[in-house]
C-alpha cells in the first residue's frame, strides 16, 4: 500500500520521523524518489536540476567517500563533483551563490564545529543556519551518516535535500538517486546546463 | 563505491562456486538429505562463505556450535574460536564485524540473556551478524527445554528476527538472512529462532542445494557506515556517546540514530518478501476460524487443521515467518474474514497474541492460547479442544487420566 506521508521541506518537527517508517519505501535499479513517490530517473534529473537553479544558495555536500582518493573510482566521482559545482556557478544567476561545502569524516566534532566550512551529520542544520542554504546535495556520504542528517535538515530547517546515493538511496531525502556513479553526475550536470536560464530563482532570503 | 569486482562464478580454496544466491537458492538441483537440525546448520553454513563462526557451549545449539567446528577443521569457515561467555561471544561477533567480516554465532536460553546488552549495540552499530537461537526455557528453575520466551525480549533490539518452523526453513534462511541483512539499506543483525530440541536434535528430510556452490563473500565496502574506525560513529559513540553531551542536538543526533536502525528494518521488507515469498504463509483465509503461529506450534497447527476437517470445522492458518519486520498488513489482510483467532504459543507470556492484538481491528477476536511452556509439548488436540470450547462445541479433557 502506498503511503499518503511525503517527504517534504521543513522544519517538520521536534524529532521528524524516519521516512521509511511512515511508509516511504526505496526506489528499485531505474528509478528515483521524488518527496517519497517512486519516479523514472530521468524526471529526477529534471527536478533537482530546477532545485539547484532555484535555490539561493544551492550546496554540494560531498563525503568522505569521495573526498579521500582512496580507490580510482573515487578520484573520478570528485573530479564529476567538481564539474557539477563549476556548471552550477556558470549556470545560475546574479544573487545565487553556489557552493561546496565538504563532509571530511563523521567525527563529532565538540565543543565546537566551524559549520561555515564544514558539515557534520551530528549537527548539519548549524551548516544550513549559517550559509543561508535552501538546496543541498548530498554525495559521497555513507548511508547511515546521510540518513541521520537528512532526517535532522528537515526536522529544523526549510532546505531541499537531494542524494545521489551509491547504494539503495535515501527516503529521508526529498529527492533521492540511487546507484550514483560518474555517468549520472554528468548527466546531471548536463541537465543543469540544458535547464539554464529557464527557471525563475528564489531570490527573497532563504527561510532556514 | 568499491572496486570490487564480481566474484561471481569463480572458485573458493575448498573448490566451491561462488554463485548468483537466486539461481542457488531457486534454480539449482536439490538434493534430498535425512539430518537433524543442527545438522542442517552445517549444512548452511558449510555453503555461506563465513568468515568467522564464534561459539560457546549452551544446549540445545551446542551441537550446532561444534559441528561448524569440524566445518572450519576442513576448511569451511575462515576463522572459529571459543569465547568466554556468551558476552564475551557477542562483544567479539561484534568486533569482527566491525572489521569486515562474515560472522556467524549460535546461542540459546538464559545465554540469549546473558547476551543481551549486545544485540541492540549489534543494530546500533548496523552489524549483520547472523545469529542462530535454538530457543529454551530461561527462568528459575532451570530448563533446558523447548520455550519461545526469549524471543520477546529480542524484538525490540533493532534485530531483525525470524522464527523458522523447520529444519527446510533453516536451511533456506539461514542463506537469505545473510542476503537480505547484507543490503546496505538494511545491515542489520537477523536473530534466526527455531523452537529447540524440536527443530535442532530431530530429524527431517531436507532439500540440499549442491555442496560445491557458494555464497559470495561478504563485501564491507556496501556497508552505511565506515568499518572499524575509531574516531567515528559508531565506534566512538561508544566511548564517547553525544548523549554525554547535555544538549538539544546531541540528543536528536541520538535519537535520529535511533530511527535510523528501526527505519533499516522496514527497509529489509521489500527484501525479504522478495526472498521469503512473503512474511507470512497462509492457508483458508476465507475461514471464520483461524490459527496464527510461528515456529512449531505452526506444524502443530496444521494438525490440528486437518483433525477440525475430519470433524467438519473448517480453519485456517497464517505462518509468521518474519517477527522483525512486523507483517502487519499480511495479518490484518489474512485475519479479515476471521471471527476467531486463536494463537498456540510455547510460552508463558503469549508474546505473540500481544503483537497480533496491537495489530488487527475488533482485537477481541484474538484467543491467546494455548500455552505450554517449560519443555511441553503441544499435542495438537489441545489446539482442538481449545477452538472447539470457544465454539461451544463439546471437547474431552486432556488434563491427565485421572484416578
Amino acid at each position: 500500500m502506498m503511503s499518503a506521508y511525503r517527504v517534504l521541506p521543513g522544519p517538520e518537527h521536534f524529532l521528524p520521523p524516519a521516512a521509511a517508517s511512515m511508509g516511504i519505501r526505496l526506489p528499485n535499479p531505474g528509478e528515483a524518489h521524488i518527496n517519497g513517490v517512486i519516479v523514472p530517473e530521468d524526471q529526477a534529473y529534471e527536478e533537482a536540476a530546477r532545485q539547484f537553479l532555484m535555490a539561493k544558495v544551492p550546496t554540494i555536500f560531498p563525503g568522505p567517500l569521495v573526498l579521500w582518493a582512496w580507490n580510482e573510482k573515487a578520484a573520478k566521482k570528485a573530479t564529476a563533483i567538481r564539474h557539477l559545482f563549476e556548471t552550477l556557478k556558470e549556470c545560475v544567476q546574479p544573487g545565487q551563490k553556489p557552493m561546496l561545502i565538504p563532509m571530511p569524516d563523521y567525527r563529532p566534532k565538540y565543543p565546537k564545529i566551524n559549520p561555515e566550512i564544514e558539515i557534520n551529520p551530528n549537527h548539519p542544520n548549524l551548516t544550513i543556519w549559517h550559509n543561508k542554504i535552501d538546496c543541498c546535495m548530498f554525495i559521497g556520504v555513507h548511508c547511515h551518516q546521510a540518513n541521520l542528517s537528512l532526517k535532522i535538515i528537515r526536522g529544523g530547517t526549510s532546505c531541499y535535500t537531494i542524494a545521489m546515493c551509491a547504494q539503495a538511496g535515501h527516503e529521508d531525502a526529498m529527492l533521492s538517486f540511487r546507484d550514483a556513479s560518474v555517468e549520472k553526475i554528468m548527466k546531471l550536470a548536463e541537465t543543469v546546463k540544458r535547464l539554464k536560464g529557464t527557471v525563475q530563482p528564489r531570490l527573497s532570503a532563504a527561510k532556514n | 563505491m568499491a572496486e570490487t569486482k564480481s566474484l561471481i562464478g569463480t572458485q573458493n580454496k575448498k573448490g566451491q562456486t561462488y554463485t548468483d544466491p537466486w539461481k542457488m537458492l531457486n534454480e539449482a538441483p536439490r538434493t534430498p538429505s535425512f539430518f537433524t537440525g543442527s545438522e542442517v546448520i552445517k549444512e548452511a553454513i558449510r555453503r555461506a562463505s563465513c568468515d568467522i563462526m564464534i561459539a560457546y557451549p549452551i544446549t540445545p545449539q551446542s551441537e550446532a556450535a561444534a559441528l561448524i567446528g569440524e566445518l572450519f577443521a576442513e576448511g569451511y569457515v575462515g576463522d572459529y574460536f571459543r569465547g568466554e561467555s556468551e558476552f564475551a561471544v557477542m562483544s567479539q561477533c561484534a568486533g569482527a564485524s566491525f572489521g569486515g567480516a562474515r560472522v556467524f554465532t549460535t546461542t540459546a536460553g538464559p545465554g540469549t540473556m546473558r547476551a543481551m546488552e549486545n544485540f541492540p549495540m549489534w543494530a546500533g552499530a548496523r552489524l549483520p551478524i547472523q545469529m542462530i537461537v535454538t530457543c529454551r526455557g530461561i527462568n528459575s528453575p532451570l530448563s533446558i527445554q523447548p520455550d519461545t520466551l526469549e524471543i520477546s525480549y529480542l524484538l525490540n533490539t533493532g534485530m531483525l528476527v525470524w522464527h523458522a518452523e523447520t529444519a527446510q526453513d533453516f536451511f533456506d534462511w539461514i542463506l537469505k538472512g545473510f542476503i537480505v541483512s547484507e543490503e546496505p539499506d538494511v545491515h542489520l543483525p537477523l536473530a534466526l529462532c527455531c523452537d529447540g530440541f524440536f527443530v535442532t536434535h530431530t530429524k527431517d528430510v531436507v532439500q540440499l542445494t549442491p555442496a560445491d556452490m557458494c555464497l559470495p563473500p561478504y563485501d564491507p565496502y556496501r556497508s552505511p557506515v565506515p568499518c572499524m574506525d575509531m574516531e567515528c560513529p559508531p565506534v566512538r559513540m561508544m566511548r564517547d556517546p553525544f548523549i554525554m553531551k547535555s544538549n538539544y542536538i546531541s540528543y536528536a543526533t541520538h535519537a535520529s540514530w535511533q530511527q535510523e536502525v528501526w527505519a533499516a528494518v522496514e527497509r529489509s521488507r521489500k527484501h525479504t518478501i522478495h526472498w521469503l515469498n512473503g512474511l507470512i504463509d497462509t492457508e483458508n483465509t476465507d475461514a471464520e476460524i483461524m490459527i496464527v503461529a510461528s515456529g512449531t506450534a505452526v506444524s502443530q497447527g496444521r494438525e490440528a487443521i486437518r483433525m477440525l476437517e475430519d470433524e467438519g470445522v473448517r480453519c485456517g492458518l497464517v505462518k509468521v515467518k518474519t517477527l522483525r519486520p512486523w507483517p502487519e498488513e499480511e495479518i490484518r489482510e489474512a485475519t479479515k474474514h476471521a471471527k476467531h483467532i486463536f494463537v498456540p504459543e510455547f510460552n508463558v507470556t503469549g508474546w505473540l497474541a500481544k503483537e497480533i492484538r496491537a495489530t488487527i481491528p475488533d482485537h477481541h477476536r484474538v484467543h491467546a492460547g494455548p500455552h505450554v511452556c517449560g519443555g511441553m509439548t503441544m499435542p495438537p488436540e489441545i489446539i482442538v479442544s481449545e477452538i472447539k470450547t470457544a465454539l461451544g462445541m463439546k471437547t474431552f479433557s486432556l488434563a491427565g487420566r485421572g484416578s
